[in-house]
């Protein structure tokens, strides 16, 4: 896979969705040219190679766009076959981390969002909301994931960890701009203590945001939302 | 594989059940159908999927694997012997899984406010929708036999089922999809004409007397 392998990312700082296959370019090693895509502006050449969503993130290998996050991140362990696996071989245990990242890409990412956009009761009621999920995440990893409660290293960095890093991975950035706790660490320790570790790996810490970016993002962010509507 | 045991919790006009049972009648895998009340869930699905409580779930030796994509993924990689679903090409694997997941972003949600719909603005806008993704599917299937070219596969499987409701919306909605989208239904129609799918599709009028005693409900 050496010759002639041009790889481009079209993404966006902000956006989980752009830290997932950013994470795993990483992961595999794989080198790739960065375009920084301003959401307001949208480029040409991401409109050209993703005029059914016109979203990011894109990836393009040798000319040929692959759109959607998740797609992208298995085109990317299907295509780069050395070096660390994102998926496990095993049917069953792929089919599991697949369910589970459909869990997370799906009903705990809506539940933060909903945090981020609301507040005072809406806001109470969200957040309760996302702690439900995050209890029902507790027992799946207690049950199908035990390996999580053991030290995390660099090595064990998949689908699942790319996921999970992702979307909670900002979670002491948003604790600090909401006030609140995005993940109880009572109600949730498995959860709580496996999320910590990962953001401590140089894969994810070098993929997310730093706390010093990100916190006045969230806040104009926040703000935008929680504007009343001009007459 | 001749000891595997295989039970899959289905509900019958369920599309994403649909998927299911053409996948397994395409691998020509023998296996137990068990059909769920959604009204009066049974111990078996709530043990087996807990998480969503919801069809499709394949048990395979006991084992449950929940969400009909990840289902047709798990058959095709277990019994991967014969007929394959999936494509091997990476480029070609990527782009059905991008429309697979176009399908499910949008089929299900804009079909069911068409069909469900009290307004008749928001039935209208529905509609709109609806025709509009079926052009846009149309556009991707071109002029191929198939979405993935001469053979049947993944996009084709993950698509017919909501066929069997294109009655339900047409008739909720007053509108042919025929008339819109012409080439869409002679892929249909050539699906139709492999015994895996049509054993494994419901009569689009059942589906409609369904959906009609389910709005009464409502």
């Amino acid at each position: 896979m050496a010759e002639g392998n041009k790889v481009t990312l079209h993404g966006a700082w902000p956006s989980p969705y752009y830290h997932r296959v950013k994470m795993a370019l990483k992961v595999k090693g794989i080198a790739y040219e960065y375009v920084e895509e301003d959401l307001m502006n949208k480029s040409p050449t991401l409109l050209k190679h993703n005029p059914v969503h016109k979203k990011i993130p894109v990836l393009v290998h040798n000319g040929k766009p692959i759109c959607e996050s998740l797609v992208i991140l298995e085109y990317i362990d299907e295509t780069w076959k050395d070096g660390p696996k994102l998926l496990p071989q095993d049917p069953y245990k792929r089919a599991q981390i697949r369910f589970w990242v459909n869990f997370l890409h799906e009903q705990v990412f809506e539940a933060l969002y909903s945090i981020i956009k609301t507040d005072g009761e809406t806001q109470e009621k969200a957040l309760q909301g996302l702690h439900e999920k995050l209890q029902v995440l507790e027992e799946g990893l207690k049950k199908f994931f035990p390996d999580c409660s053991k030290p995390v290293v660099s090595e064990n960095v998949g689908m699942l960890e790319i996921v999970v890093t992702s979307i909670l991975g900002n979670y002491k950035a948003q604790q600090d701009v909401l006030g609140l706790k995005v993940i109880d660490s009572e109600k949730t320790p498995l959860v709580f203590s496996w999320v910590a570790a990962l953001v401590d790996l140089p894969a994810v810490k070098e993929t997310l945001p730093p706390y010093e970016q990100y916190v006045p993002f969230l806040n104009f962010m926040r703000q935008t939302f929680l504007k009343p509507p001009t007459a | 594989m001749g000891d595997d045991k295989v039970v899959l919790l289905d509900f019958w006009p369920s599309s994403y059940g649909m998927r299911v049972r053409i996948a397994l009648a395409e691998k020509g895998i023998k296996y137990e159908a068990r059909e769920e009340n959604l009204v009066d869930k049974s111990a078996l699905l709530q043990e087996m999927n807990p998480v969503h409580k919801m069809i499709p779930v394949l048990i395979h030796n006991g084992k449950p694997i929940s969400e009909s994509l990840v289902i047709v993924h798990y058959i095709d990689e277990v019994w991967n012997h014969k007929s394959p679903l999936l494509p091997s090409e990476p480029y070609q694997l990527s782009q059905a899984r991008f429309w697979a997941d176009y399908i499910d972003k949008k089929i299900y949600s804009i079909g069911k406010r068409v069909w469900m719909g009290t307004k008749w603005e928001d039935q209208e806008v529905a509609k709109k929708e609806l025709v509009e993704c079926l052009k846009t599917l149309e556009g991707e299937l071109g002029d191929k036999l198939y979405f993935g070219g001469d053979k049947f596969g993944f996009l084709d499987l993950a698509l017919i089922p909501f066929t069997t409701w294109f009655y339900t919306y047409e008739t909720f909605g007053s509108f042919s999809i025929e008339n819109e989208c012409p080439k869409l239904m002679v892929w249909a129609t050539r699906c139709m004409q492999k015994q895996s799918v049509s054993n494994s599709l419901p009569d689009p009028h059942k589906v409609y007397d369904f959906a009609l005693q389910l709005k009464h409900n409502c």
